[in-house]
C-alpha cells in the first residue's frame, strides 16, 4: 500500500512543471487579462458615467444614438438569418455531397477570415459604387447602395458568411450521415431528415455559429466605415457613432455607445461559456 | 418480395467495384452474400437498397423496376453495421420514427403507433427499454432496436450490413441463432452481408459468395460446402488443404491412391474427409504425426507427409471428434496411414 501511494505521488511530480512554471504562467495570463480586458472595461464604464447619470441617459437616447442603435439591430436582423441559412446550406453541400469545385467553395468561406475588413467594404465600393461596375446602371435605376443603408448590410453579409459554416462543417464532417441515411431508409423526406434527424444533432454547434455571427455583425467597423458615408443619424452604426463622436471630442457619447457594445460583448461571453458546456454535456 | 439484378456494374474511378451481376433472390429468403473484404458486397446492397446507384444495370423488386427510384420510397428496410440509432431519441422514438414521417394520408394515429411500437419491442425482447436512450444500451441491444425501428415499417425485404461485426463473439453467436429464429417467424426477404463464412453457413438458407465484384457460386450452404465451383468457393468456405500441381505434396496425395480424372492444377481436400489409421507397415506409412490442437468437440491433427527421398515436408491437416482420437490412442512421431475419402480438384 506505501509503494503503491509512493508511486502515484511520483507519477504526478513527473507530469507537473515545477511549482514557479505554474505560479509565473498563470500570473502572466492573468496580467494579461487585467491589462487589455479588464482594465478597458473599466475605463469604458467611468467615462461613459464620468458626467453623471443624466449626462449618460441623454447621450444614450440622442437621436443620432438612438438611429446608430437601430440600424445595428437591422443589420443583425437581416444579416444573421440569412448567414444562417447559407452556412447551413453550405456545410450540408460540404459534408454530404461529391461535386466537382468542392476545395474551391471550401477555400472560399474562408476567404472573409482573410481579407482585411477595409478590402471588404473597397471590394463593394469597386462593384457598387460610382466609378465600380455597376455603378452606372444603379444611377440610371436610382438605386443607391454605397453610402446607404444597402451596403452595409452587404458588407457585413460578406464579413460574417464563414461563423456558420464554419462552426457546422467539422462537427457534420465527424458525425457521419449513417443517421440520415437510416431515416431516408424508413421512409423519411429529405425535409423530413434534416428537421429532425440533423438539426437536432447540431444544435449548440448551430447556437454556437449564430451567437459568433452575431456579435461580429454588430461589432464590425472596418467593412462597414469604408462603404457608409458616415451620414448621421442615417448610415452610421454604433461603432461608427462611437469613432464620429469621439473626434467630436464628445467622450460621453462616444463611451455611453461604448459601454452597449461592451455589454453585448459581456453578453456573448455568458452564452458563449454556456453554449460550449451544453455541448460538452451532451456529448458526454 | 423477389429481387431480381440484371447487369449491374458500379466503378469508382478506374476500380471495378461490382462487374457484371445478375442475381435472382426468391421471396421469403434468408441470404448471404459473402466475400473477403473490398469484394463489393456491401456496395451492391446499399444499390439494392438505394443508398448507392449501379452505374450500368437494373434493379427489380417484386418485378417493378426500382432502379432510379429513391431510397425512402422503396419500401427497405436498412440495418448497418454500427446501429445508425438515432442519438438524441429514446429507444420509443427510434422504432416509431418510420411511423411518424409518413404522410398524413398514410400515418395511423399516436395510439396504433404506440401499440406497434410496444409489439415490436416485445418481439426484439427489449420493451423494458423503451425509455432509454441508445448510449444507455449494449452494442447486441442496439442491434436489436435497430432490426425492430427497420421492421416498424413494414418492409417488403431486409437489408442487414454485417450487422453483427460490432459485437463480441459471444453475442454474435446468440443474435445469429435469434435473427433465424426471427426470419422463420417473419418471413420477410432478407439480406445480409458478412465477411464471417461461418456466420453466413450458420444463419442464411441461400449464400451468395462474391470476390472482385463478381459472383463465384450461388446456393445452399450444403451445396457451397459440398460442391464448390472453384479453387476460391472451396478456400473460402470451411477449411482446406491445398496441393498444387507438381508440387511434391501432390506426389504424396497421389501416393495415396487418388488420380484426378484429367489434367488439373490444384487439389483441395477437407480436413475431415482425412482418415488417419495407426501405420500398419511402418515403412509404407503416409504420413507422421507432428501436433495436434483441441478445438471443443474437433481434434485438428498435423502432419507431415512421409515423403520419400528427403524431400522438404509439407504440413496436412486432418480433423476428427474427440472420441475416434482417443481411440486411436496416438503419440507425437507416430506413423500413420491416411486414407482420403474425397478431393476437389480445380482448375
Amino acid at each position: 500500500m506505501a509503494s503503491l501511494s509512493s508511486t502515484i505521488r511520483l507519477q504526478t511530480q513527473i507530469t507537473q512543471d515545477a511549482a514557479w512554471v505554474r505560479w509565473s504562467l498563470t500570473a502572466i495570463a492573468l496580467a494579461f487579462i487585467a491589462l487589455f480586458l479588464c482594465l478597458p472595461l473599466l475605463l469604458i464604464i467611468t467615462a461613459a458615467f464620468a458626467k453623471g447619470w443624466s449626462a449618460y441617459w441623454s447621450e444614450l437616447t440622442d437621436h443620432d444614438t438612438l438611429s446608430a442603435i437601430k440600424l445595428t439591430l437591422l443589420t443583425a436582423l437581416i444579416t444573421v438569418p440569412l448567414n444562417t441559412v447559407f452556412g447551413i446550406a453550405a456545410a450540408w453541400a460540404i459534408t454530404r455531397f461529391e461535386f466537382i469545385g468542392k476545395s474551391l467553395l471550401t477555400t472560399l468561406i474562408d476567404l472573409p477570415f482573410s481579407v482585411s475588413p477595409v478590402i471588404s467594404g473597397l471590394i463593394f465600393v469597386l462593384l457598387f459604387g460610382k466609378q465600380g461596375w455597376f455603378g452606372d446602371w444603379l444611377y440610371t435605376h436610382d438605386i443607391k447602395i454605397i453610402f446607404a443603408v444597402p451596403g452595409i448590410i452587404l458588407v457585413t453579409l460578406f464579413v460574417t458568411f464563414p461563423f456558420v459554416a464554419r462552426e457546422l462543417i467539422p462537427l457534420m464532417e465527424e458525425m457521419g450521415n449513417e443517421e440520415e441515411e437510416a431515416a431516408l431508409s424508413l421512409g423519411a423526406s429529405g425535409w423530413k431528415t434534416f428537421l429532425f434527424i440533423t438539426l437536432p444533432n447540431i444544435k449548440w454547434a448551430l447556437l454556437y455559429g449564430i451567437l459568433l455571427c452575431n456579435a461580429r455583425a454588430m461589432g464590425e467597423f472596418g467593412a462597414v466605415s469604408v462603404v457608409s458615408g458616415h451620414i448621421r443619424g442615417l448610415t452610421n452604426t454604433l461603432p461608427l457613432h462611437v469613432e464620429v463622436s469621439y473626434n467630436e471630442y464628445n467622450s460621453v457619447a462616444a463611451f455611453a455607445s461604448a459601454s452597449i457594445l461592451a455589454g453585448l460583448a459581456i453578453v456573448t461571453l455568458i452564452l458563449k461559456s454556456f453554449l460550449e458546456w451544453q455541448q460538452a454535456h451532451d456529448r458526454a | 418480395m423477389s429481387i431480381l439484378l440484371n447487369n449491374i456494374s458500379k466503378n469508382y474511378g478506374s476500380f471495378s467495384a461490382l462487374n457484371d451481376i445478375n442475381l435472382e433472390i426468391p421471396a421469403g429468403e434468408l441470404v448471404a452474400l459473402l466475400g473477403p473484404s473490398g469484394c463489393g458486397k456491401t456496395t451492391l446492397l446499399r444499390i439494392i437498397a438505394g443508398l448507392e446507384y449501379a452505374d450500368e444495370g437494373r434493379v427489380l423488386l417484386n418485378g417493378v423496376d426500382e432502379t432510379d427510384q429513391h431510397v425512402s420510397r422503396r419500401g427497405i428496410g436498412f440495418v448497418f453495421q454500427h446501429y445508425a440509432l438515432f442519438r438524441h431519441m429514446t429507444v420509443f422514438d427510434n422504432v416509431a420514427f418510420g411511423l411518424r414521417v409518413k404522410h398524413k394520408r398514410d400515418r395511423p394515429s399516436e395510439t396504433i403507433i404506440k401499440q406497434k411500437v410496444h409489439d415490436l419491442l416485445n418481439l426484439v425482447q427489449l420493451d423494458w427499454l423503451h425509455n432509454r436512450h441508445p448510449d444507455q444500451l449494449s452494442g447486441g441491444q442496439r442491434q436489436r432496436i435497430a432490426l425492430a425501428r427497420a421492421l416498424a415499417v413494414e418492409p417488403s425485404v431486409l437489408l442487414l450490413d454485417e450487422p453483427f461485426g460490432a459485437l463480441d463473439a459471444s453475442v454474435r453467436k446468440d443474435l445469429r441463432i435469434w435473427l433465424r429464429n426471427l426470419h422463420s417467424q417473419l418471413h420477410v426477404t432478407s439480406i445480409f452481408v458478412t465477411h464471417d463464412q461461418e456466420e453466413a453457413m450458420e444463419v442464411a438458407s441461400q449464400v451468395v459468395v462474391l470476390n472482385k465484384g463478381i459472383i463465384e457460386q450461388q446456393g445452399s450452404p450444403s451445396d457451397i460446402y459440398d460442391h464448390p465451383a472453384n479453387a476460391f468457393v472451396s478456400k473460402f468456405i470451411g477449411q482446406t488443404n491445398v496441393f498444387h500441381v507438381d508440387s511434391p505434396s501432390r506426389l504424396w496425395l497421389e501416393s495415396t491412391g487418388l488420380r484426378p480424372a484429367m489434367e488439373t492444377q490444384i487439389a483441395h481436400v477437407r480436413p475431415h474427409d482425412i482418415e488417419i489409421t495407426k501405420a500398419v507397415n511402418e515403412s509404407g506409412a503416409s504420413a507422421i504425426i507432428e501436433d495436434w490442437q483441441h478445438l471443443g468437440a474437433l481434434i485438428r491433427i498435423v502432419l507431415s507427409n512421409n515423403l520419400p527421398h528427403n524431400e522438404t515436408n509439407t504440413l496436412v491437416y486432418a480433423e476428427m471428434s474427440n472420441e475416434s482420437f482417443k481411440q486411436l490412442e496416438l503419440r507425437k512421431g507416430d506413423k500413420v496411414d491416411v486414407r482420403i475419402r474425397q478431393v476437389h480438384w480445380f482448375h
